[in-house]
């Protein structure tokens, strides 16, 4: 094929399939969701895709133990339950999580600091998957390492389960400020850029020539509200992923979508909310009109009290 | 062809999906793409691109501030051209699952047809379009399963419609935004400026 446009990432057919379906997602909310019935509402109220795990973030954070990939029979559960594509985590290095997920038709694979990490040295070898990957990045430089390995959608780390979308703004930031800082290198300095960043020289002199990650770029990390997923989205970010915000009550407890009426309607409340306010997060009106529709919102934990040792962000290198 | 100092007015549904790639694509081809995320944004318009994306999260948006019934009627009189999702909204019928869709082409369409995302594939093929064979990025694409007798087949995969016309409606399962190839955005637009000139 003839590469017609030298600014446009030059790929393998796998990666441009794998890229093509972040493609479709962006502008949407991804949910975290622990059950078939989440599953339902989320897809009811208009998320572009569900992340089947067994604790969200919150609960993850406020129980500790060794967080895993969800069982299989939880997620074929799910991919049964919606048409909306399927992700699920498996643990940073653990390749093996990565094969069955594969194997049971997810469709994005996350390869995830919230749960915990595998490998305290490698990453997966992401190429060497049919099935697309999403990593989690706090700067460019991890970024276009996750990118080099095979990602083809990265999000800002934030901070998980915490409810406090600062550290997601922090990160978004930090990538954004990073990528302007390269488009006015001379191409000689991009060397020395590479080395700084610990990326890939042709990966760096892409975003220099470009101004942007040559994958969709996305948020997760303690988005909460209608109010933070237009802030992510204002920052830069292309979709948005929630995790604890809808569906948990307390810092370890779900609301009750099943027995509870008056809980089911506020995970619904604040589902349809973020989704609408993702979409016309530029439009403060609307911005008005789905806030003071929201019943509720999670607790939270302040991030800026969490100690670093128990930071989930911290993890993957 | 239409005047330089004038481009084409084309509107791309911005709601959800890679309404930014439709973007890009139109302005390659010398048209003007503007983003309509609400009904009244699609005043002025000379025609409208409905992107690929989630065909279930659009209906959402669709299905508020009376936004369906106002792209009925668009669609109803100018062309329109939908891609994946876009073209289950344009059906008569959609089914795996049944859901609402537009009406405005005579078509039966089925989601998810060709399987998960595993199943999402690059495909070379002849079509209707001059200039030798097309590609064609299918990801977790829809199946034409059947075509009223007007709709005339552009081209096709293993003996299945992947873009057709009806009038000034067009239709593709795949993603031709995705591809460098701007032969068949080239082809909608055309549609746009013939209709316009009348």
């Amino acid at each position: 094929m003839p590469e017609t446009n030298e600014k446009k990432i030059v790929t393998s057919t796998s990666l441009r399939l794998k890229i093509g379906l972040a493609e479709m997602l962006k502008g949407g909310v991804i949910m975290d969701v622990m059950n078939v019935e989440q599953a339902r509402i989320a897809e009811e109220a208009g998320a572009v895709a569900v992340m089947a795990l067994e604790r969200v973030p919150a609960m993850i954070r406020a129980e500790g133990g060794v967080a895993r990939m969800a069982k299989p029979s939880l997620i074929k559960q799910i991919i049964q339950a919606v048409s909306i594509p399927v992700m699920a985590k498996a643990r940073i290095g653990h390749f093996a999580e990565a094969q069955i997920l594969q194997e049971l038709g997810v469709d994005f694979i996350d390869e995830s600091e919230v749960l915990t990490p595998a490998d305290e040295t490698h990453h997966i070898d992401k190429h060497a998957f049919t099935t697309p990957f999403v990593c989690g990045a706090r700067n460019l430089g991890e970024a276009l390492r996750r990118i080099a390995e095979g990602a083809a959608m990265i999000r800002t780390k934030g901070e998980a389960g915490t409810g406090d979308v600062v550290h997601a703004v922090q990160h978004m930031r930090q990538i954004v400020k990073e990528m302007k800082a390269l488009t006015v290198l001379s191409e000689q300095e991009l060397y020395a850029a590479a080395k700084e960043h610990q990326a890939p020289y042709e990966l760096v002199r892409m975003v220099a020539q470009t101004g942007k990650l040559p994958v969709p770029n996305f948020s997760a990390g303690g988005i909460a509200t209608p109010a933070d997923a237009s802030l992510m989205m204002q920052l830069g970010a292309e979709a948005i992923f929630v995790g604890s915000g809808i569906f948990m009550k307390e810092r370890a407890t779900p609301l009750d979508v099943e027995n509870n009426p008056e809980e089911r309607a506020e995970a619904i409340s604040r589902a349809k909310a973020i989704v609408t306010a993702t979409t016309h997060y530029n439009d403060p009106k609307i911005l008005a009109e789905v806030s003071e529709q929201v019943t509720g919102t999670m607790k939270g934990l302040a991030a800026a009290a969490i100690e670093e040792s128990q930071l989930l962000q911290t993890r993957g290198w | 062809m239409p005047e330089k100092s004038t481009p084409l007015r084309i509107g791309v549904l911005a709601v959800q999906g890679d309404y930014a790639a439709h973007a890009e694509a139109l302005a390659e081809v010398g048209a003007l793409p503007i983003a309509v995320r609400k009904p009244e944004e699609l005043q002025g318009l000379d025609g409208l691109i409905l992107p690929g994306g989630e065909s279930t999260t659009m209906l959402k948006f669709l299905e508020k501030r009376h936004f369906f019934t106002a792209l009925k009627d668009y669609c109803s009189g100018h062309p329109v051209f939908g891609t994946c999702a876009g073209a289950i909204l344009l059906a008569r019928e959609v089914r795996n699952p049944a859901q609402r869709s537009l009406g405005i082409l005579d078509a039966v369409v089925e989601r998810n047809a060709y399987g998960r995302q595993i199943d999402s594939s690059i495909v070379m093929a002849d079509s209707a379009l001059p200039g030798g064979p097309l590609e064609m990025v299918f990801i977790r694409a829809p199946r034409i399963l059947e075509t009223g007798p007007e709709v005339e087949v552009l081209a096709r995969r293993e003996g299945d419609p992947v873009l057709v016309r009806h009038g000034s409606t067009m239709a593709a399962t795949f993603h031709p935004e995705l591809s460098h190839d701007r032969r068949v955005h080239k082809a909608f637009v055309e549609i746009v400026a013939a209709v316009a000139r009348r």
